[in-house]
């Protein structure tokens, strides 16, 4: 149904991208909902950065169907361009302009910005307003970046790795925004490969290994579906640590109980949280 | 990052995009306010021509024969041309080609502002700074060399065309070599050596009357020749005139050869602008 793919601000099917001899997206599918925050997940090299370029109308596809906000990015016109907001991966700001100079400057290519000023304060840059950008801490820059994303007051805003490089307080005050900007129905797109940033600011996620979507779905229902099991810790009387993987946990504590006559000695039961889940996932668990 | 009470977004129809011609005067503005902020290239552009004026009009300064003028003031138009293709040429074939490495260019794609607002605007600071650096070789020539500004109005109309129509054709020769340089590294030396090689076979170190004619039918083939004898013609007596092949002024065909690259560079543009990286195609 048609009235179906109106009610999403991006739909994808089939995305092939090729470099040369490497497949970078094998086959892409992507569905996200007006509104919606969504997390695209994946370790370097997986096709993260490579699928949000495409949407942003700044890589050529090889396959597949995209349409991002009723238009295909391919074609992409002005109008359709002050709709959507980029937080780019690696920053490219005039170095010599001043970060009020640059935002108010940004601001002036679109129908219907926010004010400068406030988004100044957003991104928490007041009291480095008049400093010249070659002057920022990387850190700093990156908040410039998210300035310039979301001056044109966009409908979609796409966000590639957006606090690489910052400070855990720089990460969570971003995260803050993110919400703020999700509360005023912005329809978000950000790739990380941070695991607390995805379960702390995504609706939904999807996993990308290989250049194909491994999983999508809640953090919750993630776990839940893809982490089986779980992992019972304790010591044993001669003070030797032990580990146990299964899929009864309560049936091996019973038996412990038994076994130590009442308390277990550093009794842990863990369940997967969402990295177990991704390292399965992305085929990296050997990285633990 | 203060959080603020959400802000319900605004249902108002969609704005008005705006104009090209306006966000050109802003991009403008903002070029030459970063152009200025640039010390280095600031000096690079502005003193390379007058050094290199100083240098030549002093260390040649003999009467050359027959002509009714001294060497130093050939050098004086000769200077100008350089110095008109170095603020157009040069600093935006290098300038572009660094801010497309750096993902500037491929950062203004991502908005809605209109390609020719970018292009508007370096035309804008090509302008400014080609004028600046006109002014300065003018009044260095006049002071101490002996170049009599013209007194009729019909040589600084012909000075008007000459340089507009240089520094477009130059400029828009800039934007298209700036796609050439793989990365900002190397972005000077493929500019500044086809530049070097012009300036020698056009007449602009090396006086017309003693270059080779096959180089000089090459030079012929790009704006500076015609930029230089444009000048001669606008600044030194018509006595001079026996020192140029034609042993005339050319105008005419000055204006014709000027104009052509001032199409043929904007189909140039226009054909092999890109806005990313080769190895981000």
């Amino acid at each position: 149904m048609t009235a179906h793919a109106n009610e999403l601000a991006v739909h994808v099917r089939g995305l092939r991208k090729q470099y040369g001899d490497v497949t970078a997206l094998d086959g892409i599918d992507l569905g996200i909902r007006r509104g919606e925050v969504f997390g695209l997940l994946g370790p370097n090299g997986a096709g993260k950065s490579t699928t949000v370029e495409i949407l942003q109308g700044n890589r050529s596809r090889d396959a597949g169907e995209v349409t991002v906000l009723g238009a295909d990015p391919a074609t992409g016109t002005r109008a359709w361009r002050s709709r959507v907001g980029i937080v780019w991966q690696d920053e490219s700001a005039p170095a010599e302009l001043t970060v009020r100079e640059t935002v108010r400057h940004f601001a002036r290519y679109y129908p219907r910005p926010r004010d400068p000023e406030e988004v100044i304060g957003l991104v928490g840059l007041d009291a480095k307003a008049d400093s010249r950008i070659k002057a920022l801490s990387g850190g700093q820059r990156r908040r410039l970046d998210v300035a310039l994303g979301v001056i044109g007051d966009p409908e979609l805003l796409l966000l590639d790795e957006p606090t690489t490089g910052f400070d855990p307080a720089a990460r969570r005050q971003f995260w803050d925004l993110i919400r703020l900007l999700a509360d005023e129905g912005t329809t978000i797109l950000l790739t990380t490969h941070y695991l607390e940033e995805a379960e702390a600011l995504a609706d939904r996620l999807a996993v990308v290994a290989r250049g194909r979507i491994v999983a999508e779905g809640g953090s919750v229902e993630l776990r839940e579906r893809y982490g089986t099991g779980a992992t019972v810790e304790w010591t044993e009387a001669d003070g030797s640590p032990r580990a146990e993987h299964t899929d009864t946990p309560t049936r091996t504590v019973a038996g412990l109980m038994r076994r130590f006559d009442g308390e277990i000695p550093g009794l842990v039961v863990r369940r997967p949280t969402l990295e177990d889940v991704y390292l399965r996932l992305t085929g990296q668990e050997d990285a633990r | 990052m203060t959080t603020t009470a959400a802000r319900p977004r605004t249902q108002a129809p969609a704005g008005r995009l705006p104009g090209a011609w306006i966000l050109g005067l802003h991009r403008g503005a903002l070029e030459i306010k970063q152009f200025f902020r640039q010390r280095d290239q600031v000096v690079f552009t502005f003193a390379f021509p007058v050094v290199f004026l100083f240098l030549f009009a002093s260390i040649f300064h003999d009467d050359v024969r027959g002509s009714g003028v001294t060497a130093s003031q050939l050098y004086v138009p000769a200077m100008m041309a350089s110095g008109i293709m170095s603020t157009s040429f040069q600093s935006l074939g290098i300038s572009i080609a660094v801010e497309r490495d750096e993902k500037v260019l491929r950062r203004l794609r991502g908005t809605p502002m209109p390609p020719a607002a970018y292009f508007l605007g370096k035309i804008w600071l090509v302008l400014f700074t080609g004028i600046l650096e006109t002014a300065i070789l003018l009044l260095v020539g006049a002071s101490l060399y002996g170049v009599d500004l013209p007194s009729d109005a019909g040589r600084w109309f012909d000075f008007a065309w000459i340089f507009v129509l240089g520094l477009t054709g130059c400029a828009l020769l800039g934007i298209a070599i700036s796609s050439v340089p793989k990365s900002a590294k190397s972005a000077s030396s493929v500019v500044v050596l086809p530049f070097l090689v012009l300036q020698f076979i056009s007449g602009v170190y090396i006086s017309i009357d003693t270059i080779p004619d096959w180089m000089l039918r090459i030079g012929a083939l790009f704006p500076l020749k015609w930029l230089c004898q444009g000048l001669r013609g606008v600044f030194l007596p018509d006595s001079a005139r026996v020192l140029e092949q034609a042993g005339s002024w050319e105008f005419g065909r000055t204006a014709l050869v000027l104009a052509a690259w001032c199409v043929g560079g904007l189909a140039l543009c226009l054909l092999t602008f890109r806005w990313k990286n080769r190895r981000d195609a």
